[in-house]
């Protein structure tokens, strides 16, 4: 970059958009508008007390924040090795981090008089969630989820047509969440004056991956404050799932200036990077475009997107918030890959040890505390963003064990 | 003086509007996209979009979507588009030809090289949906360097203010996207057209298509007397699949007679 140079990595995108060189706005035109005029509206609610006043009010009283960091002890103590604290984003209302986004995105909504809301899922907890504020607010929603998706999270599908929301089953390439996003942005383009779409995660065209991070850094902030009161000081290291990676980024933001803490990603691995099914976009992938940013993403030698494949829904996206390929070419954060198998192993170790059922997405974070926890010592200390719970995954994990539900 | 300069400056001394046909690279196979081509040129088209298939046409409905799969499965690749191009240049150097398409297939195959290869290929601009004003510094020394018109977009919802900074530096013509929506659904009235290419014409020179939801001869007379040209797509496509090649050209020549009745009728 050359006419922006920040002392510090908390003080990116610059005023194009960009993390270095990922990022940007490559959008139609048609959308090219609303996204100049999202972006006015969301530095105008910054600067905005009464907008991070309702914004607390919401998160506190509705949401139930702050959420608890919990030190997993009987994990710990199973492993060997480090001190484990999970930041207890399962706990939030409707079961994962997602809501924190869609309270700051719906009262953003109300602020510019959109009076009806769409938004993408993968594993249906953002669906669920975006469902969620609409209904509290009184707005009408539509949910776009890949038909694939649908299938395998029945019980989030449910829970979005009751709360009033209709779900639009999205059935072009193989049905996941790319192509319900894909989708999202046809109904956008067709009903630009009245809608507001709520992005899920930290990526889309600029201003959509700060402002989710924004929303999300609230894991990150209270998860150093009362990591601060319980042993006095920072994380050894800070750990966290990425599909778009909005729960990551969300946690590891408020560390980016602390070179102590070590962050670590964890990309979903399906049945091996090596094979032709994962998720892996930083680890596999290259730089491109797609769905308004420039990321790594899955593609072949043609630039012709490819398909990704995790045993997460939430997981299973070609892409990453630009933000993470950043901070992945500086080497500010390492990312690695969990397989399916190994996300299951961790997945059922935790419900036993802990007494808490992870969501897929968060088993791969744990999956990979399970490796590096035995190597660190006593006095160290791993936070893991426990970011959702995993109720919603029995059904496909009973499946994956070899029973039925 | 460009192929496609050179177009508009002939008709407007006719005192018509151009036809716009579409074709979707490799649908459903290579020797069909070139058998349009050249029944297109030889059945009044003025100019040919060609699109370059991608796996997420974000902008596009379900049926530019559908011959986007169909292109891909007959192995479309930017490199197999531009030998498609090149092919159809050995019997025609004169009908202009625009591609269209999504920005990461360029991007991955260098955004230099693809200038390059498109120009020495016979391509005359480019129609970039992904690539608004703001993130067109990326390609423009390229496309200038090799003579490719970049063709900007401009929509119902680009304001008067914003219409200059669209425009800067354009060339070709201005592709006005006359609804706010996605390829093949809803078609602008001409009372739409009425209010709206005036604006357009206020901050340009340069000669207006319009495309989105144009469909029959009727329509494209409609569009031809507001604007320059009319693009159709999704139609063709329609007719493609549904009747096959001998269909789509005898439907382009019924366009190419709208366009040309168009202002003497009106």
């Amino acid at each position: 970059m050359n006419e922006f140079s920040p002392n510090s990595l908390r003080a990116w995108p610059d005023a194009r958009g960009r993390f270095g060189e990922y990022g940007g706005r490559f959008v139609a035109e048609t959308l090219m508008p609303l996204i100049l005029e999202l972006e006015a509206a969301y530095r105008a609610a910054r600067a905005d007390p009464g907008f991070q006043a309702e914004l607390d009010y919401y998160l506190e009283h509705y949401v139930g924040r702050p959420s608890p960091l919990w030190r997993a002890e009987r994990l710990g103590a199973d492993l060997g090795g480090a001190k484990i604290y999970f930041k207890r984003e399962d706990l939030n209302h409707t079961g994962a981090h997602k809501i924190n986004n869609c309270i700051g995105q719906i009262l953003l909504a109300r602020r510019m008089g959109k009076t009806r809301i769409i938004a993408e899922t993968g594993a249906g907890q953002h669906g669920v969630a975006t469902a969620t504020v609409c209904a509290l607010f009184g707005l009408p929603c539509t949910v776009y989820m890949g038909a694939t998706d649908v299938e395998r999270q029945k019980p989030n599908v449910f829970r979005m047509k009751l709360l009033g929301a209709e779900v639009v089953p999205v059935s072009s390439g193989a049905a996941t969440l790319k192509d319900a996003m894909n989708d999202a942005l046809r109904d956008w383009v067709a009903n630009v004056r009245d809608t507001f779409y709520i992005i899920g995660t930290a990526a889309g065209p600029h201003p959509y991956p700060e402002l989710v991070r924004d929303f999300q850094c609230v894991i990150g902030n209270e998860a150093r404050g009362q990591l601060m009161a319980a042993e006095g000081r920072l994380p050894d290291v800070a750990i966290a799932a990425v599909g778009g990676g909005s729960n990551a980024i969300g946690l590891f933001h408020p560390f980016l200036d602390e070179p102590s803490v070590r962050l670590i990603g964890v990309e979903a691995a399906g049945k091996g990077l090596d094979t032709q099914e994962h998720a892996a976009s930083l680890n596999r992938g290259r730089p491109g475009v797609l769905h308004g940013n420039r990321t790594y993403l899955l593609q072949d030698a043609d630039g012709q997107i490819l398909e990704a494949h995790s045993i997460s829904a939430g997981l299973d996206y070609p892409g990453i918030g630009p933000e993470h390929s950043w901070l992945h070419d500086i080497e500010r954060v390492e990312y690695v890959g969990v397989t399916d198998a190994e996300a299951l192993a961790a997945f059922q170790l935790c419900s036993r040890l802990e007494g808490i059922i992870p969501a897929l997405e968060s088993a791969h974070a744990i999956a990979h505390v399970l490796k590096i926890a035995p190597r660190m010592s006593a006095d160290e200390i791993i936070l893991l963003n426990l970011s959702g719970r995993g109720d919603k995954d029995i059904f496909s994990v009973a499946k994956h064990l070899g029973s039925e539900l | 003086m460009s192929r496609i300069a050179g177009v508009f400056a002939a008709l407007r001394q006719q005192g018509r509007g151009a036809l716009i046909p579409f074709v979707e690279a490799y649908d459903p196979d290579r020797a069909t996209s070139l058998a349009l081509l050249g029944g297109m040129a030889a059945g009044g088209a003025d100019i040919i979009e060609i699109g370059m298939p991608f796996t997420d046409p974000m902008a596009d409905g379900p049926t530019i979507q559908a011959a986007g799969r169909r292109g891909l499965l007959a192995g479309a690749t930017l490199k197999g588009v531009l030998g498609l191009v090149r092919e159809f240049r050995q019997q025609n150097g004169h009908t202009p030809l625009v591609l269209m398409g999504y920005l990461n297939p360029i991007l991955s195959y260098g955004v230099p090289e693809f200038c390059a290869d498109a120009a020495a290929a016979g391509v005359d601009g480019l129609i970039i949906v992904d690539l608004p004003a703001e993130e067109a510094d990326l390609i423009l020394p390229d496309t200038a360097a090799h003579g490719l018109d970049l063709i900007r977009l401009v929509a119902p919802t680009t304001s008067d203010a914003r219409l200059q900074q669209v425009l800067a530096g354009s060339s070709g013509f201005v592709y006005y996207v006359s609804i706010t929506g996605i390829t093949g659904t809803r078609t602008a009235s001409a009372a739409d057209l009425a209010r709206d290419i005036p604006r357009i014409r206020a901050v340009t020179d340069l000669p207006i298509a319009v495309g989105f939801g144009v469909r029959t001869p009727e329509q494209a007379a409609t569009v031809v007397a507001h604007a320059d040209a009319a693009i159709v797509a999704s139609a063709l496509i329609e007719t493609l699949v549904r009747e096959g090649a001998g269909a789509v050209l005898r439907e382009v020549r019924a366009l190419a007679a709208g366009v040309r009745g168009a202002r003497a009728a009106a």
